[in-house]
């Protein structure tokens, strides 16, 4: 299950600034190679797809794989281009899906 | 790129398979419930599932990893590639791999001129001491690679899985 | 002449096994103590400081919820009769563990918390460990972030830190060894390659990246203690609260950082 997403963008930016966007968001990533109490391994469940978009275009884009750490945290880049909404979306490899999104204002 | 990794590997599991259906079902079944590690060349091929023939050239690359790690469940990762990421000469991917996680990926990410700068951080985990490589796609078609060491401790008193 | 030698020695380990040659168990003076996240790597203590990242926050952000979230018979939130926690519950988990006389002995702050939801809230005690819980728990203790911790030490709660002391000095399980011989005799030595710190209870409910998500300091004893091939007392056993309440008496004065990532 997608548990809370924490989204930092910052509120305003010049127009043609980088900025750096941070996000974490509460999942377990199992990598479906831990043995549980039983003997058997845990099934896998991980997030395995991030995509960031500015305004409905996609800005950033990451598959993550089980060596991605618990309650993944992704920093990266983007160039403030206008005000808009910032939407980050994390999808589990059974096709669910969680959207946070920001609000930012660029002069 | 993808669909390329795909069909590669369809076709190593279907060689595998009538191998396997050859030498007997129960060897087949070992292998499969044992997870096999990641080895320097599975790593290899993971790399060239996604490069293909091209040449990889070392440089431009920098990953950033604490040199010793308290806790390989989550090992903070800084990947920057030295580009200046106009729109006609960016970097379009950057994947990560590991050579003795139970498998070689680690994160595969897509960029374009809207990223403004080639730097991505995360936290991975790495389950030995082991190197970590990282190869972008710039968008002129040409790969570059770059690589750490990285020494993993265990913390001194691991729970059991008990708890 | 062999043999003789032999039997001195197996006399002599019986002997310090028997802690009949004590370890000099002293504890540590008051200005040179130091929080544990001082034993802990840059990159984890960094993971610690910056709210964007600490993933302990998650945990935090979820117990928020939790506070304004109407539940049980009465229909009530926590908020609806504590109202806003940052000045209802500031200062609170410093005071954790404390001696309930209702009671007749301390509880801590999940307990407490617990017995509010049962006796006021009127909805289902939480188990130990449980995820909400330890938001919650994590909630009320960031409200006390930079605090010095000021459990109450007098005539009532004396007997129990002193019960928490003797648990923390006395050897115990297969390796019959003491809590003190590690955490007051040699601390900032290594222990299998990891720094060894003094054990200071500043950070808790904690994000131990060993266990991959929030713990309490009840888990964290009974992992110690595990280690130390002891048998672990069961959550919620007076031993814990007891010695809870000892290592939050012997961290007195020092700051709360709720909640602290470990490795």
């Amino acid at each position: 299950m997608i548990g809370r997403a924490l989204i930092h963008v910052p509120p305003t930016a010049k127009r043609g600034e980088v900025i750096e966007i941070k996000t974490m968001v509460a999942h377990v990533m199992e990598t479906g190679y831990r043995i549980g109490v039983t003997g058997k391994p845990i099934p896998r469940d991980i997030i395995d797809q991030f995509v960031c978009t500015y305004n409905g275009e996609v800005v950033f884009r990451a598959k993550l794989f089980p060596a991605i750490a618990a309650n993944p945290f992704i920093s990266f880049f983007t160039v403030a281009t206008e005000s808009g909404t910032i939407a980050l979306s994390w999808t589990d490899q059974h096709g669910a899906t969680r959207v946070q999104t920001a609000a930012i204002k660029v002069e | 790129m993808a669909e390329k990794i795909q069909k590669n590997r369809r076709s190593r599991r279907e060689v595998l398979k009538s191998a396997g259906a050859l030498a007997g079902g129960a060897a087949l079944m070992r292998i499969a419930l044992r997870p096999a590690a990641a080895t320097p060349a599975t790593m290899q091929e993971a790399v060239r599932d996604f490069v293909g023939e091209a040449p990889i050239k070392k440089g431009r690359v920098k990953i950033d990893v604490p040199p010793i790690v308290e806790n390989g469940n989550s090992v903070p990762c800084t990947v920057s590639v030295d580009s200046p990421m106009t729109a006609t000469d960016y970097v379009k991917a950057i994947h990560v791999f590991n050579e003795k996680n139970p498998q070689p990926h680690v994160i595969s990410v897509t960029l374009g001129p809207r990223a403004g700068r080639a730097n991505f951080s995360t936290r991975i985990r790495l389950a030995d001491s082991q190197a970590v490589t990282a190869i972008a796609e710039l968008s002129d078609g040409t790969f570059w690679s770059g690589d750490v060491d990285v020494i993993v401790t265990l913390a001194a008193c691991i729970e059991e899985t008990t708890h | 002449m062999r043999v003789v030698a032999f039997i001195c020695l197996a006399v002599l380990a019986t002997m310090f096994g028997a802690g009949m040659i004590q370890v000099a168990a002293r504890e540590i003076p008051l200005n040179e103590r130091r929080p544990d996240s001082d034993f802990i790597g840059a990159d984890t203590r960094a993971m610690q400081d910056d709210d964007t990242a600490n993933p302990g926050m998650l945990a935090v952000l979820d117990g928020e919820a939790l506070w304004k979230q109407k539940a049980g018979a009465t229909g009530k939130s926590c908020a609806d009769c504590h109202g806003d926690a940052a000045v209802s519950m500031r200062g609170v988990a410093a005071r954790y563990p404390a001696f309930m006389p209702e009671l007749g002995r301390p509880v801590d702050l999940q307990q407490r918390i617990n017995i509010s939801r049962t006796a006021d809230q009127k909805s289902a005690a939480l188990p130990f460990e449980n995820k909400d819980l330890l938001a919650l728990t994590a909630y009320v203790a960031r409200q006390s972030r930079g605090m010095p911790i000021a459990v109450v030490d007098n005539a009532q709660s004396k007997p129990f830190i002193d019960a928490g002391r003797a648990i923390f000095e006395g050897r115990q399980g297969q390796l019959n060894i003491a809590c003190a011989q590690c955490h007051d005799d040699n601390w900032g030595k290594r222990l299998a390659g990891n720094p060894v710190p003094q054990a200071q209870p500043t950070g808790y409910p904690i994000y131990r990246l060993e266990w991959q998500e929030l713990g309490s300091l009840q888990r964290r004893l009974r992992d110690c203690m595990t280690a130390m091939r002891a048998e672990p007392y069961d959550y919620a056993a007076p031993e814990l609260v007891d010695l809870e309440f000892y290592l939050m008496w012997r961290a007195r004065g020092m700051k709360i950082d709720t909640p602290a990532v470990r490795p």
